[in-house]
């Protein structure tokens, strides 16, 4: 009853997409009041129907319904009961309902925070992302429908993939997803203007606050993504430019780009048609990366078990979205206008230089990623694309990016004085140069990228602060927006730290454990006390414990787990991390070498939780900068119609 | 001494020291060396692993031929070779750069290059296409009026 | 502007590149072996383990090596069509028993039939190494000289014996 009443409302909510897309999008291109007005209870009401299925679906999967195909392929009863629920999106048709359940969500923002909107500009918003919805439901309906039963009932399910039974899988992909989805925001707002054909500074005062949300979700769902493929899978690596992480990565370095490119249309009213194409360029990379994973073009241990005929029509869905898109921009895009001059050298060109670096970066993960597709469908051979050639490519773009956060915000709009900021930057560049050249020394080897990471950390750091104190000779007042700014940027400076340290300083051990045997590591001092059998609700395990001591002092006691799951029967190494501010200790069951002796991985991976630490301290800026007072005038702007 | 006292004497010390964990490996740094290969090599049969990483059977007789060519005294370059004979490029993470993969290893420099030069040709451009307009005084206080503090921020 | 539409046919050449890689297998791993000579071995023979074979003795004829073992389920499913083939006469057909045991190895030829003229035994699965096996099951086609012609991955189904290895046999027996 329940899985029929859930397919119903995605039918309603389809219909309901419909109607949310065309009348408001028909009224606002014949001036027709009622027909414009229809678009926030059309969507309103689209979201309530999208949430009631995702509620059947959702609770299919908590009361262990294993009449519904979905469920049987995914769940298993003694699966403990977040899992269940995490389980709704652990498949490719539930993860879909997720992703238009969010679109609804995102869609319902809207509705409520446009007050001040002008009535066409809502409703072609509102309407573009009803026609995405529309498409959405439709796949759903037509191939990946969620609530498909199985008669008769199976007995128990098959289990949800031991490495989702995890708090990451609860958190990341919903977190992801609403950075995903809410470039489609971005997107509706660009497709407004270029429909409307007004396209000016408010424009982009309207959609900065959106876009920078999204980014801001996306980087920390990001985050969550790199932080649970540490603790959960190989050996703590917590990047691996697999296909799928590089879906996610190129969207947020588009997505970068135009929070960057905002700032320079908003002020100054340039590059109006440049920031146009990166909206739609950051929610279509968003659209493709959906595509990658689900389409079984590309081999990556996150991609979702489909075939073909579904990957053909997403591939469809974004030919018609984004070539539409493309097309129209083509149409429009030379009617949008100028906007002010600015020198070669001025904070707009030096937000252009982010521009293209960010842009550029995109392109070398793109290529890499597609790269052996390309040769293999023009029947060239089959190679390989992995973590050397991304590595090679992305460092050497990203450092003079990560150069240009201590220049750009201290140089002026429209034409910079060299000079003044020679002068201002020459000491901190000096200070931050000796640092990091000294700072390896203490730390053992002397290393050149471990120097240039320094370097560049420092650099963000100092030119900061050099920001904050030439604000505050000047005024005291808060600026939401400035302060955002630089926590960011802050925030980048502490991943790249984390970063240059655990690549450049991490140890590992890898011994053969006896009980009672001992291992050192960096000071710390792994006593192995053995392992037992430890069975969880639904695995078997043997739960190994290592004493951690540090100079006599006990620190911690570590309990890594080789489990066996017994729907499926896979193994699965559950490994014990004590985290700490300046380095993480990481242990790892091997294999049983009998006599009670086993293989034991055990790593010192110094400073690496910065790398995450930086992460939530970027999102939490873009977050900070979006409570801006700008961004809350609302009648004003509503009594004088667009700018 | 009796035979039980000699025995004694020779398991005490056993008993009292804590033994120091051996390297599973037989020779350690081999197996660094094995490792830091296998890292940038792909296991066949898995969804994007590295043969050093993944528990499958092929990965792991793979790792123990690479142990032992390494062993035998051959160079990396030589393993390398070994590998994609039988494999191919496939095998291989860092892709090797030929005619076929020169769009791969030097399109994105190309493309900073071109984008670069776009954008400083693009700035002169358009900076003699716009021509430069002065407010009046009394634009210059309304101005400030509506903007009160926001003078240089982003 | 002209300019303008240079992202929408970017985007459409990426389009058809996605729409052919809806067709092909991202995990297929195609052989460098082709046209190289077949790689050496000496394994003991399944049926006698102290007698021995090697590829330089089946010089002067084509021959398909079939790489299988008994622990492989999809092996079961191309053991049929091999069956048949090997009663029509036309090629014989050498196995190579896959990181296996012998004793489940022999249980599942006494069970289900022997196609093979012989089968070999690759126990650490060196030799398999040696011909670019990552997965069972596999068969070569290899020529007069013994040179690999040509490499099937996975089990053997009546469209890809007729269509692609027969024609190719035959034309190689001439």
């Amino acid at each position: 009853m329940i899985p029929e009443l859930g397919q119903f409302s995605l039918i309603l909510a389809l219909l309901l997409a419909l109607v949310q897309s065309i009348l408001p999008l028909a009224g606002a291109a014949r001036n027709i009041p009622a027909w414009m007005s229809v678009a926030r209870p059309a969507a309103r009401a689209q979201f309530l129907f999208v949430a009631i299925a995702f509620g059947c679906l959702a609770y299919s999967f908590l009361t262990n319904d294993f009449s519904v195909l979905n469920v049987t392929q995914h769940s298993f009863s003694r699966l403990p009961p977040i899992y269940r629920f995490a389980a709704t999106w652990g498949s490719h048709e539930g993860s879909l309902l997720l992703w238009t359940l969010i679109l609804g969500l995102w869609t319902m923002a809207v509705t409520l925070f446009s007050r001040h909107l002008p009535d066409d500009m809502v409703a072609r918003v509102i309407g573009v992302m009803g026609l995405v919805s529309f498409g959405l439901l439709l796949f759903m309906i037509t191939t990946s429908n969620p609530f498909v039963r199985m008669l008769p009932a199976a007995m128990d399910g098959s289990d949800l993939n031991p490495m989702l039974q995890d708090p990451g899988m609860v958190a990341h992909p919903p977190i992801l997803y609403m950075g995903y989805v809410g470039f489609s925001v971005a997107f509706a707002f660009a497709m407004a203007a270029l429909i409307s054909g007004k396209l000016d500074a408010s424009w982009a005062r309207w959609s900065r606050p959106w876009t920078t949300a999204a980014w801001a979700f996306l980087t920390l769902g990001i985050m969550m993504g790199s932080w649970w493929a540490y603790y959960e899978l190989g050996w703590g690596g917590w990047w691996f430019w697999d296909p799928t992480e590089n879906a996610s990565l190129m969207p947020w370095l588009v997505g970068t780009a135009l929070i960057h490119s905002l700032a320079v249309t908003e002020k100054r009213g340039s590059f109006k048609a440049w920031t146009v194409f990166l909206a739609i360029g950051a929610f279509s990379l968003s659209l493709l990366g959906t595509f990658l994973v689900r389409s079984g073009v590309l081999s990556s241990v996150h991609s979702f078990a489909t075939d073909p005929a579904r990957g053909l029509f997403i591939l469809a869905f974004l030919a018609v979205v984004i070539g539409g898109s493309l097309l129209l921009f083509a149409f429009r895009a030379s009617q949008v206008g100028l906007g002010g001059r600015f020198a070669l050298v001025s904070r707009e060109s030096f937000l252009m230089a982010n521009n293209i670096l960010l842009l550029t970066a995109t392109g070398s993960v793109l290529l890499g990623t597609l790269y052996p597709l390309f040769l293999d469908a023009l029947d060239l051979g089959k190679i390989s694309v992995g973590p050397p050639y991304f590595n090679a490519v992305f460092v050497p773009l990203v450092t003079p990016l990560l150069f240009l956060i201590g220049v750009g915000p201290l140089a002026r709009w429209k034409q910079a004085k060299v000079p003044e900021l020679a002068s201002r930057l020459k000491w901190g560049f000096a200070a931050s140069l000796i640092v990091a050249l000294l700072l390896p020394l203490t730390l053992g080897a002397w290393k050149p990228l471990v120097s240039l990471g320094y370097l560049l950390a420092l650099w963000i750091v100092v030119t900061v602060a050099i920001g904050v104190q030439g604000r505050l000779r000047t005024t005291t007042a808060w600026s939401a927006n400035f302060y955002g700014m630089n926590l960011a940027h802050l925030g980048v400076a502490v991943t790249v730290i984390g970063i240059t340290m655990v690549s450049s300083y991490e140890t590992e051990r890898n011994v053969r454990m006896n009980e009672g045997d001992t291992v050192t590591l960096k000071n710390y001092t792994f006593i192995f006390k053995g392992a037992k059998d430890h069975d969880g609700p639904n695995y078997q395990a043997s739960r190994g414990t290592l004493e951690v001591s540090r100079n006599g002092r006990h620190v911690t006691t570590l309990y890594p787990e080789k489990r066996t799951y017994l729907a499926s029967g896979m193994p699965f190494t559950e490994s014990a991390i004590d985290y700490g501010f300046t380095r993480d200790l990481y242990v790892a069951l091997g294999e049983p070498l009998g006599g009670g002796a086993w293989s034991v991985r055990l790593f010192h991976k110094p400073f690496v939780v910065w790398i995450w630490i930086g992460a939530v301290l970027m999102a939490m800026g873009g977050v900070l900068a979006i409570t801006d007072r700008r961004y809350r005038i609302t009648s004003r702007k509503k009594e004088r119609g667009a700018a | 001494m009796r035979p039980w006292m000699i025995m004694l004497t020779l398991w005490l010390p056993l008993a009292a020291m804590a033994n120091e964990a051996s390297p599973v490996a037989a020779d350690p740094v081999l197996e660094q060396r094995m490792i830091g290969l296998s890292e940038n090599l792909r296991c066949l049969v898995c969804q994007n692993e590295s043969l050093a990483g993944s528990r499958a059977d092929l990965a792991k007789d793979l790792r123990q031929e690479i142990r032992e060519q390494m062993s035998a005294g051959k160079s990396d370059a030589q393993v390398v070779d070994y590998l994609t004979q039988r494999y191919g490029d496939f095998v291989l993470y860092k892709p090797p750069v030929k005619p076929l993969t020169w769009l791969l290893w030097f399109g994105p420099f190309a493309l900073l290059i071109g984008a670069a030069g776009s954008l400083y040709a693009y700035i002169k451009r358009r900076g003699s296409r716009l021509a430069d307009q002065s407010l009046s005084k009394e634009e210059k206080k309304r101005v400030e009026a509506l903007l009160g503090n926001n003078g240089n921020e982003s | 502007m002209k300019r303008f539409l240079i992202p929408l046919a970017i985007f459409l050449v990426l389009v058809g590149f996605l729409a052919i890689g809806l067709k092909l297998d991202p995990r297929e791993v195609p052989s460098p072996l082709i046209g190289k000579p077949a790689a050496d071995f000496k394994l003991a023979l399944l049926s006698d383990p102290a007698k021995q074979l090697s590829p330089a003795d089946l010089r002067g004829k084509v021959w398909l090596l079939n790489v299988w073992a008994s622990w492989c389920v999809s092996c079961r499913q191309e053991h049929p069509v091999l069956l048949d083939l090997s009663r029509q006469g036309i090629v014989p057909i050498y196995g190579m028993d896959y990181k296996d045991q012998p004793g489940d190895a022999q249980a599942v030829l006494n069970q289900y039939g022997n196609p093979y003229v012989e089968t070999v035994v690759d126990l650490d699965g060196r030799a398999g190494i040696n011909y670019g096996v990552y997965g069972v099951p596999e068969t070569y086609v290899i020529d007069k000289n013994g040179i690999i012609r040509y490499k099937f991955t996975g089990p053997v189904t009546p469209e890809s014996l007729y269509k692609k290895i027969l024609p190719l046999v035959k034309e190689l027996q001439k």
